[in-house]
């Protein structure tokens, strides 16, 4: 069998939907990164609290429980900042990566506790699933969340854009990814651009939280985990010391990760994460840099 | 006292660790002056500046701007005061435009003007007005460092910092803002320039005091900038 052949538009809408999302992640945690340093591996467990908010709403109406899914996961990113990162700014990159790693372990060993109030692992937002009902495009079945997934990751990613060009508080974002020292000297006030980063990172953990939610209604602790690890590897590959190059890594490892998923006979997918990782090495070992980080050196070379 | 003072060090130590790169420093530049510091390499100019700045924090002693002690406070928090400093190296944004470096440079005013914002900037360096929307980085040296002066002056700073603004120049570009900086201080604008250009910044500044080793060693004044065994001697003071 042609692999070719198993991918259909019903995949091809599924690798978009799916691609997108990642791609939303990779610029909330490419935010993060450009004003800190840090990369945040929490930023699963701030979609997984969005995710846990709107099964505890289900019985609202869905406006308002979309509402307070961002209202959560915006606020949980600003205490991450204001009690975590804040305290530990000047510490070295590896103390960061290690202590996001024990808030996520903590945020999950919290959401566990909550969970088993009830006797059972794992809750259901059932009020926004029927976004998850399938609509016919030239006969063919497209999850309607699919398109609401690549619309949402377009809208954001066009706003953000527009934000980072066009406004002061933009600019200084900007700026201070690029040289923060440079930035505070010319009086950017630093708190603020990572306050903007911390709140618009959280949003964009909302807005995943709600998509990935429609697909898979059942919440659990490792809600958005896996996604995680794989939209960092995608980061990484992409090259996280931009922005936009960490968000093409991320729609691509979204994208490429159905395709090789839809490829492989059914009872070979185990083996998706074995290819994929496969992949990663082989582009870190060509482009070191980057996939995506065209003639520019190295990370390294600026810090 | 002539003048009241922009700036006041007074006994100040700035550390490294446990070493010390400037000790027991006291200097003042009065309102309208331009005050030179030259020295080696090494000698502590840069660490100076810094620690003025809030880069780098006095270890002991007091810095005062206008009279009001900028003990602890953030870097930004002293830029909006009203100190601009013109870093080692420039620091230009190369990835982006003339105008956006401005822009930035629009972050520590402490109100807004009638007229164009970039006029400090443009005024004294035309050419930025003419390349505000080209990319910083594709500047020549002697133009990114009439942005690193333009963007610190369109925050109307009471106090210009300089750290070896001519480092790396051509000859003209040199005497073009040895010339600016006259213009800059004309306009009241107060100014410490750090320099290696010894004999320039002797016959531009008020005063110009020598560094050496992290310690004040002497003071010249105009009359000295011919006296080139002078400065050669406070050099090597050692
Ligand atoms: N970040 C730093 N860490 C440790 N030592 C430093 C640092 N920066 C400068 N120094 C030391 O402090 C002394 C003064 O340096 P600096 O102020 O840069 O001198 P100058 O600007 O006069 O050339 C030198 O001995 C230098 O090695
Ligand atoms: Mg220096």
């Amino acid at each position: 069998m042609s692999v070719l052949a198993s991918i259909d538009l019903q995949t091809l809408g599924d690798a978009f939907g799916l691609g997108a999302i990642y791609a939303l992640m990779a610029v909330g945690i490419g935010l993060v990164f450009g004003v800190l340093r840090l990369v945040n591996f929490a930023y699963g467990q701030l979609i997984m609290a969005g995710a846990y908010t709107l099964a505890y709403t289900s019985g609202w109406p869905v406006a308002a429980s979309i509402v307070s899914c961002f209202a959560v996961v915006v606020a949980l990113s600003l205490a991450m900042d204001r009690v975590v990162f804040r305290p530990l700014r000047s510490s070295s990159p590896a103390v960061m990566l290690v202590t996001t790693f024990a808030i996520a372990f903590l945020l999950q060993a919290v959401a566990l506790i909550i969970d088993l109030r009830d006797g059972q692992l794992g809750e259901v937002a059932s009020s926004i699933a029927p976004l998850n009902q399938a609509v016919s495009v030239g006969g063919v079945d497209v999850r309607k969340v699919t398109f609401v997934a690549v619309g949402v990751a377009l809208g954001a990613l066009i706003a953000l854009a527009l934000v980072l060009t066009r406004t002061t508080i933009g600019l200084h974002t900007r700026a201070a990814a690029s040289d923060f020292r440079t930035a505070r000297l010319l009086g950017v006030r630093a708190n603020r651009v990572i306050a903007f980063a911390v709140v618009v990172s959280g949003l964009l953990a909302g807005a995943v939280a709600v998509l990935l939610t429609v697909q898979n209604p059942f919440v659990q602790p490792d809600f958005a985990l896996e996604d995680t690890i794989i939209v960092l590897v995608g980061v990484v590959v992409g090259g996280i010391d931009r922005l936009w190059t960490a968000t093409l890594g991320g729609f691509a490892i979204g994208f490429v990760s159905v395709l090789v998923n839809a490829a492989l006979p059914t009872d070979q997918t185990v083996f998706l994460p074995s290819v994929v990782y496969a992949l990663v090495i082989v582009v870190l070992l060509l482009r070191p840099a980057g996939l995506f980080a065209w003639g520019r050196r190295a990370a390294m070379e600026r810090v | 006292m002539p003048e009241a003072a922009a700036l006041e060090l007074d006994g100040v130590e700035v550390r490294y660790g446990s070493v010390s790169a400037v000790r027991d420093l006291t200097l003042r530049v009065g309102k309208g002056e331009i005050v030179g510091l030259i020295g080696p390499n090494g000698a502590g100019k840069s660490t100076t500046l810094n620690a003025i700045m809030g880069l780098q924090p006095a270890h002991r002693g007091e810095i005062k701007l206008n009279g009001q002690a900028l003990r602890r406070r953030s870097v930004e928090s002293i830029a909006r005061a009203g100190i601009a400093l013109v870093p080692e190296g420039r620091r230009i944004f190369g990835d982006f435009t003339v105008e956006e470096n401005l822009r930035l440079g629009l972050a520590a005013r402490r109100r807004t003007y009638i007229g164009d914002p970039f006029g400090p900037a443009f005024e004294l360096f035309p050419i930025l007005s003419e390349f505000r929307g080209r990319q910083a980085g594709a500047l020549s040296g002697g133009q990114q460092q009439q942005l690193a002066i333009g963007r610190a002056l369109v925050s109307r700073p009471d106090l210009l910092l300089l750290d070896e603004p001519s480092l790396g120049l051509a000859p003209l570009a040199v005497d073009g803002i040895f010339k600016a900086f006259t213009e800059i201080r004309e306009v009241g604008t107060t100014i410490l320039l750090v320099e290696q250009r010894a004999q320039r910044t002797v016959a531009l500044a008020n005063r110009t005091h020598v560094l050496v080793g992290g310690e004040l060693r002497m003071t010249l004044g105009p009359a000295d900038a011919d006296d080139t065994e002078k400065i050669i001697a406070a050099y090597l003071a050692s």
